[in-house]
């Protein structure tokens, strides 16, 4: 193999598995240690500057991180990294004056964008710090998006939710209310210089079997917990069917409890390992004794003198092969629950009716808008597109990454720039040496297990729809949970050129990552290595040719610890541990004057 | 030295012996030697070796005199027995405890100033009774404990730190145990684990005196330009006569060797040792030509590695001595203990 390109920024950000997997790169051990030091105003900054709204996310991200956890390989779970983004929120001190600032003047520049979510929010939130006139348009009588909405409010309280939008509505946001823009092509007469579509997916997917029409008790889940959360609905029957197992069904489920459901069945057409909902969500659920019933299939209503009594569903039987990928299913009977409510939480559809498909935005075969993935603009120049109604239903963090990205492009837009001329992503490495053997980070390894989240009582939490059920770590917990952060941020960076070769790295290295042998190409190096690398998807690191025998040092990414015993017993300092800091360029650094950018090679 | 120990955890993969125990579970405390000793990939060695050998812990004794080299007995297998003796004594105090108990695996770690200097006339008695064991010499040519002054290994002419460079003869082990007729003689490079290990586990099968050199740098004192035990001039110079393949008892042998250069040499315990010539000339059985081609390769500045000479056919203490089997402390007492009117005949005789 050639040496590892380590000046190559992707290549140490890739190491930090839980930054790499999130689509906003929030800094999540940078922000963990933070948090260790108690310096939660801090971390929550850090949070903020990525992924804008720690306080809502640190309860209900959907945390692409946590799978992606290195110690998730090492051990059994993850960091529960989410949950530590939640105590930088509960315990942050007063960050007011550390947020954004309103822009002194204007810049002169018109933006409209559509939906208050958190896409739109994420734009607002980038641009009107630069002079921006930023106009909201928000066809509810409030803001948030799917996230007041859809998200119950006994895992998302409002005032959550209202203190992070008012740090973004504070920076002078004109926002409408009530205002449901009804046509693109208006819209445009109003001369705006960009157009920002943060509509979300809003259309909750149908069940068209027989029966549907015939009564009122069965609802389509979106619609229906948006009703809850507007108040709009405060009751449902004894008997409650879910149909769907993704993380709306979980929501339905547990606000239809609140509601005075007695029984509540989720109902999943495949087996357990294929549902959709996350994990923690679905453990969450049966907590509340929701009982959730595999390998039925909807097949019809039934009504009786129009009124809904019950649900009938094939039961299916399901073939799994070897790489666990499922079949199609075979039915092999046929099952009847009585109910008195049915909720569809089936998934999610965009629906833009509202834009004309005459005025030059393409839309592709399921009637979407095509976006360009980097720069979120659409066909039409100037109209941009981000979070669910850009790319389909994916999730909060997704669609802030798209904000960021969408605001950079409507910068560049409004100042005739080269859109996809953007600046690259950074990384600046800096040694965390502090003596013989002391480290700036706490190198050793702490073997605890992951601490869990303290729940409200099972009784008292049914009481009212808006008890918050999760209390968020204490103290102590928190101080445990830090300590499991293995700083995968912390890189390990070797010089071949001091390397004397006497082991001292492989022979202390607890997880066996470390290897000098002759080079070969990456298929035979990882079954020659200490450890087989098997894990395909982690680098390995490959130095130069080392000076006295012309072998290479090989690093297999997976498993490091990153408890810098390789540095430490490196009698010549070859292995260095060395903080890598990712650089994400924002919309404020395309817009700094001192901005300037080296041209592109020949 | 680390402050931190090395972390419990482990790979999930990390294989596991017969004994279901892992490589991690023979590990010792962390080494309190440089960053770098070459006694610490010895240390490495040692437990690789023990560990796929199927060694149980509290079936191993590790014995130590005084040096650097005799802290190493500290970081392998915390759970076995140890005796850290006096300067140079570590010879006796194993001769002492394997009269005793010749059931247990018996493995010194020594260095080049406590076996060659203060401990010779140890040495070379252990050597001459033939003793039962596993016998390295961590071998770096400086007695680093006390800053680096030459030992009696140092080569004519190699440089210290500071100084005149050395102008006595230098002692050399592995002709010196050949001359006194020691029966398993193996030298090795702490930086070549790869030809370390199967001479380790060699030398912890054979029945009888095993001595294994090995230029082991001392990273702070002895690792410069002018060193003839360099890390890099060891590497430049060194070269494997013999390379041996350990094979334990009933295992199969996998690879395939030449007929020519493949000497199968099977020990007492049914284990198997493949000697592997890589120079046609050499005879490993035979100590004349092993001398001679020694003397010359030396002469001519080489340093030859390898299994240098194996006699597995001569009798090791116990069995010149006639001792019984049984382990002293499982033998009865009324058996062990002649009884008071024997005693006094017994004394009486020396009257």
């Amino acid at each position: 193999m050639k040496p590892t390109d380590t000046s190559n920024p992707e290549y140490f950000h890739k190491v930090v598995d839980c930054q790499w997997a999130c689509p906003a790169h929030t800094d999540v051990p940078e922000y963990i240690r933070l948090i260790a030091q108690g310096r939660f105003s801090d971390a929550y900054i850090e949070n903020r500057k990525s992924n804008v709204f720690p306080g809502i996310l640190g309860r209900v991200c959907d945390r692409p991180c946590e799978p992606a956890c290195r110690r998730g390989r090492v051990e059994e779970r993850p960091v529960a990294i989410c949950r530590l983004k939640r105590v930088a929120s509960d315990h942050r001190g007063d960050i007011t004056d550390r947020l954004p600032k309103p822009a002194e003047k204007s810049n002169g520049k018109k933006v409209a964008l559509i939906g208050a979510g958190c896409a739109s929010l994420t734009v607002a939130n980038d641009l009107a710090p630069l002079g921006y006139d930023i106009t909201i348009f928000e066809a509810l009588d409030t803001t948030g998006g799917l996230m007041r909405t859809n998200i119950p409010q006994f895992r998302l309280p409002p005032e959550v939710l209202d203190e992070e939008i008012g740090y973004i509505l504070d920076l002078g946001v004109d926002l409408k209310l009530n205002h449901r823009i009804e046509s693109m092509k208006e819209l445009l007469d109003e001369n705006y210089d960009a157009v920002f579509v943060g509509t979300g997916a809003p259309k909750g997917k149908n069940l068209e079997i027989p029966g549907r029409y015939d009564s009122d008790n069965i609802h389509i889940g979106i619609d229906w917990l948006e009703s809850v959360a507007f108040e709009h609905v405060d009751s449902i029957g004894e008997n409650v069917l879910i149909i769907g197992v993704g993380n709306t069904a979980m929501d339905c489920c547990r606000t239809s409890l609140r509601l005075g459901a007695k029984s509540v069945k989720v109902m999943a057409r495949k087996p357990r390992g294929f549902f959709k909902a996350s994990d923690w969500e679905l453990e969450d659920a049966e907590e509340e004794n929701v009982d959730i019933v595999v390998n039925h299939s909807p097949k019809e209503f039934v009504i009786e003198d129009g009124k809904l009594v019950g649900m009938t569903f094939e039961l299916m039987e399901y073939n799994i092969d070897e790489n666990g990928r499922i079949d199609r299913g075979t039915v092999i009977g046929e099952e009847t629950f009585p109910c008195d409510d049915v909720i569809l939480a089936i998934g999610q559809d965009n629906a833009f009716p509202w834009i004309e498909r005459d005025i030059g935005i393409e839309f592709n075969e399921w009637d979407c808008p095509v976006v360009d993935e980097q720069t979120m603009m659409c066909s039409h120049d100037g109209i941009f597109f981000g979070g669910d109604s850009a790319f389909g239903p994916k999730n909060i963090i997704w669609a802030v990454a798209h904000g960021h990205e969408a605001a950079i492009s409507i910068h560049k837009y409004c100042y005739d720039e080269d859109l996809t001329d953007r600046l690259p992503v950074g990384i600046n490495l800096s040694s965390q040496k502090m003596g013989m053997h002391e480290w700036s980070y706490s190198n050793d390894y702490d073997p605890s297990a992951r601490r869990l989240m303290p729940h409200v009582d099972l009784k008292e939490r049914f009481k009212k729809l808006d008890i918050e059920v999760e209390l968020g770590f204490t103290p102590e917990q928190t101080l445990q949970e830090v300590e499991r952060c293995l700083n995968c941020d912390i890189q390990t960076v070797f010089a071949a050129k001091l390397c004397i070769e006497c082991d001292a790295c492989i022979d202390i290295c607890p997880v066996n990552c470390l290897t000098i042998t002759a080079n070969g190409d990456e298929a035979d190096l990882r079954t020659r290595l200490s450890a087989p690398a098997q894990n395909l998807e982690q680098a390995l690191y490959v130095s130069e040719d080392l000076p006295q025998t012309g072998r290479v040092m090989v690093k297999d990414e997976d498993l490091c610890v990153h408890c810098g015993l390789c540095a430490e017993r490196c009698p010549t300092g070859a292995w260095d541990m060395q903080k890598s800091t990712v650089l994400i360029p924002y919309a404020q650094d395309e817009a700094a004057d001192d901005q300037t950018r080296e041209a592109p090679a020949a | 030295m680390s402050y931190i120990s090395k972390p419990k955890v482990a790979h999930p993969g990390i294989p596991r012996n017969k004994l279901g125990l892992t490589v991690r579970d023979y590990e010792g405390v962390i080494s309190t030697l440089c960053a770098g000793c070459g006694h610490d990939s010895v240390t490495a060695a040692i437990v690789q070796a023990v560990f796929e050998l199927n060694v149980e812990p509290h079936m191993l004794a590790k014995m130590s005199g005084i040096g650097c080299s005799s802290k190493t007995p500290a970081y392998f297998v915390s759970q076995s027995h140890g005796f850290n003796s006096v300067h140079g004594r570590m010879p006796s105090v194993t001769t002492g405890a394997n009269a005793a108990n010749r059931k247990l695996t018996y493995i010194g770690v020594s260095g080049d100033g406590d076996s060659l200097s203060i401990g010779a006339g140890q040495f070379v008695h252990a050597i001459r009774r033939n003793l039962n064991m596993c016998y390295i010499i961590e071998n770096n040519g400086v007695y680093g404990l006390t800053k680096g002054q030459f030992s009696a290994s140092a080569d004519i002419g190699s440089k210290p730190k500071k100084g005149l460079p050395n102008q006595q003869e230098p002692i050399d082990p592995v002709s010196t145990a050949l001359s006194l007729g020691a029966t398993y003689i193996a030298r090795s490079f702490s930086g070549d684990k790869e030809q370390l290990v199967p001479l380790i586990q060699g030398a912890l099968s054979h029945d009888g005196f095993a001595l294994v050199d090995v230029i082991s740098p001392c990273v702070t004192f002895n690792d410069h330009e002018g060193s003839t035990k360099s890390y890099a001039h060891t590497r430049e110079f060194y070269h494997h006569v013999v390379d041996a393949d350990y094979i334990a008892p009933a295992e199969e042998i996998k690879t395939q060797y030449d007929k020519g250069a493949a000497m199968p040499v099977e020990l007492h315990d049914g284990s198997k040792i493949i000697l592997r010539k890589i120079d046609d000339e050499y005879d490993p059985t035979s100590r004349a030509a092993a001398f001679k081609y020694l003397r010359e390769r030396f002469n001519a500045g080489e340093i030859i590695t390898g299994l240098l000479y194996i006699d597995d056919s001569r009798k090791e203490m116990h069995d010149l001595m006639g001792n019984i089997d049984t382990p002293l402390a499982q033998y009865p007492l009324e058996k062990l203990h002649p009884g008071k009117a024997e005693l006094k005949k017994i004394l009486a005789r020396y009257r």
